[in-house]
């Protein structure tokens, strides 16, 4: 079967995040990190591929700057075959509307079975993104996979509700968005995180995908940022790192703050 | 593109209290927009005089969609019944509070409309005659003032956001509607449903919360911390997660899936501190958070935090607790 996983890079959350005052955009110059949660949806791939379905081929599809390269060897790394990469200078800016018709625009031309993504982008903590593809490609979509089985023209999907467990059916093609408690992404061994560089990797622009440049990036963004502010705080935060004595230290906190006798 | 559509969801055949706290806000919008504010609601079996309560809430009018389709909570289908309601009913903006489902629907339904969406609003705002969200961003930090240029703007607002009063008791017009349904949104079907098991001691009522994420490891993690809970007096918590991963019940689950709590003294132990888990307990009194990543975004809401390992912070915080009797 045919997989797709949209990946996202983002930016490293151990990097320092600021917001650009002139444009309110992110600012994405520091260090650049492929999306922890999508790992659980490349590794949901994998375990399809090294089970059920042997024939497997694992397509890596990305929207970003040229630079995001780096994400998407590092997504081959973990179980990749090959990669979609839309690098486009009028890209930049996109809104959750125009990054979906890309990814869209990309995946329609995949013909792919199964489409995944991670829950959430842990940027913008965006989880809309696998409903917004799924319609704009018309196809089932099931949202939060905690398990993937795959049937007969069929996908089933356990995942949780607000009521409990749902399991539910969906055929293939569909869009299946994973949750980070379907598996433990494993961490790639050094030669296949060698290795990644050497696999296909596609590089289009929106021209290539027939996508308007004006229905996406900052042109075509259905929203607008006028402004920032700063939310109300909790207050300060005491941090500390633990040298032996965090426990006795916590404890003193908690009586001063009243909240143990 | 005139009015408010607020999708208002059904959870065990009554509205669910966070759609009434989001119509709530709606109403103090649309008042200050000048737009009439209506709700939608999509289910199968409603009693239209349970739905026209919805105008003690603010609804000027109430558009049930009411059909088979729309009985299993899966989100497509409200798709296309939110869809057909917008062909009617032109509305400018569509809101709805975010649940699974509801954040599913409203992302389908924008991209069908190619409508700009804001999700994880916090604020609605009426300003120069159009709605303008606060969007929380990097990790709390920030709020971006988030507005729409299509013609229509749909709104995920973050659960917990608006808390939904009494109600004034007053009611709304019901008018049924018939959604036309796409093949492909009626491809997914509900096979198996497990209720929540709801056992265990009431995480809700604890003054004390001792709770675990990944972090511990695995489900022998909890050990520990059941024993600080008890040396505190306290219970446990969970986060999705581990619940999702069976290391622990999911009554005892805590954020947007689960309960939402607000004991005195909240104490994470091994949690990254993702959005879905804060909104479920930053309504707490003290927080405090034991990590080992000092990167973990738990550190950014809480009172006191601790960079360092649970396994052996957690046993001390117990015996010296112990010992204050």
């Amino acid at each position: 079967m045919r997989i797709a996983i949209c990946v996202k890079e983002v930016p490293d959350p151990t990097a320092e995040k600021r917001i650009d005052a002139g444009t309110n955009r992110l600012v994405r110059s520091g260090e650049n990190t492929l999306n922890p949660y999508d790992r659980h949806a490349i590794e949901a791939a994998v375990q399809i591929k090294e089970g059920p379905a042997p024939d497997t081929e694992i397509t890596v599809v990305t929207v970003g700057p040229e630079s995001a390269s780096r994400s998407v060897d590092r997504a081959l790394a973990q179980g990749g075959d090959q990669s979609v990469h839309i690098a486009d200078d009028a890209a930049a800016g996109s809104d959750l509307l125009g990054t979906a018709r890309i990814l869209a625009a990309a995946l329609k031309r995949g013909g792919y079975d199964l489409i995944l993504l991670g829950q959430q982008a842990a940027d913008s903590e965006s989880y809309v993104m696998a409903g917004m593809v799924a319609e704009l490609l018309e196809l089932p979509c099931v949202t939060q996979a905690a398990s993937i089985e795959l049937g007969d023209g069929a996908v089933t999907v356990k995942r949780q509700v607000e009521t409990g467990y749902d399991t539910v059916k969906a055929t293939t093609p569909c869009v299946v968005s994973v949750s980070d408690a379907i598996n433990d992404p494993r961490y790639p061994p050094l030669p296949a995180i060698m290795g990644a560089k050497r696999k296909p990797h596609e590089v289009l622009s929106l021209a290539d995908l027939g996508v308007d440049a004006g229905a996406v990036g900052a042109a075509g963004a259905g929203t607008s940022v006028s402004g920032l502010s700063k939310p109300e705080g909790r207050g300060d935060t005491i941090v500390i790192e633990d040298d032996g004595s965090a426990a006795e230290q916590l404890v003193a906190f908690l009586i001063e703050k009243k909240v143990v006798a | 593109m005139a009015g408010i559509a607020v999708l208002c969801e059904v959870q065990g055949g009554e509205i669910a209290k966070g759609s009434l706290g989001v119509l709530e806000e709606a109403a103090r919008l649309g008042a200050a927009l000048g737009e009439p504010v209506e709700a939608i609601v999509c289910g199968s079996g409603l009693d239209d005089a349970a739905m026209g309560a919805l105008g003690g809430f603010g609804a000027s009018k109430v558009r049930v969609a009411d059909d088979a389709a729309l009985a299993s909570g899966i989100a497509q289908p409200v798709v296309d019944a939110c869809a057909s309601a917008q062909e009617s009913g032109q509305y400018r903006y569509w809101l709805a509070g975010a649940s699974i489902m509801a954040a599913d629907a409203m992302a389908g339904l924008a991209a069908r409309l190619g409508a700009g969406i804001v999700i994880d609003a916090v604020e609605l705002h009426a300003e120069g005659g159009a709605l303008v969200t606060r969007r929380s961003g990097l990790g709390d930090s920030v709020l971006a003032h988030c507005g729409f240029t299509t013609p229509v703007g749909v709104v995920v607002t973050r659960s917990n956001a608006f808390a939904a009063t009494e109600g004034t008791g007053g009611s709304a017009p019901v008018e049924r509607f018939s959604p036309s349904f796409k093949a492909y949104s009626q491809a997914v079907q509900l096979v198996g449903h497990e209720d929540a098991e709801d056992s265990g001691p009431d995480i809700g009522a604890a003054e004390v919360l001792v709770a675990g994420g990944r972090g511990l490891g695995d489900a022998a993690g909890f050990g520990p911390i059941e024993e600080c809970a008890a040396a505190f007096g306290g219970a446990v918590a969970a986060t999705r997660a581990v619940v999702d991963a069976g290391w622990y019940p999911y009554s005892a689950q805590v954020g947007q899936t689960g309960k939402t709590v607000t004991p005195k003294l909240y104490i994470a132990c091994g949690i990254s501190g993702a959005i879905q888990h804060k909104v479920g307990m930053q309504g707490s009194g003290t927080i405090v958070a034991i990590n080992k990543d000092k990167n973990a975004p738990i550190f950014d809401y809480a009172d006191f935090g601790i960079v360092g390992d649970v396994t052996t912070v957690v046993p001390k915080l117990t015996e010296l607790i112990k010992a204050r009797g």
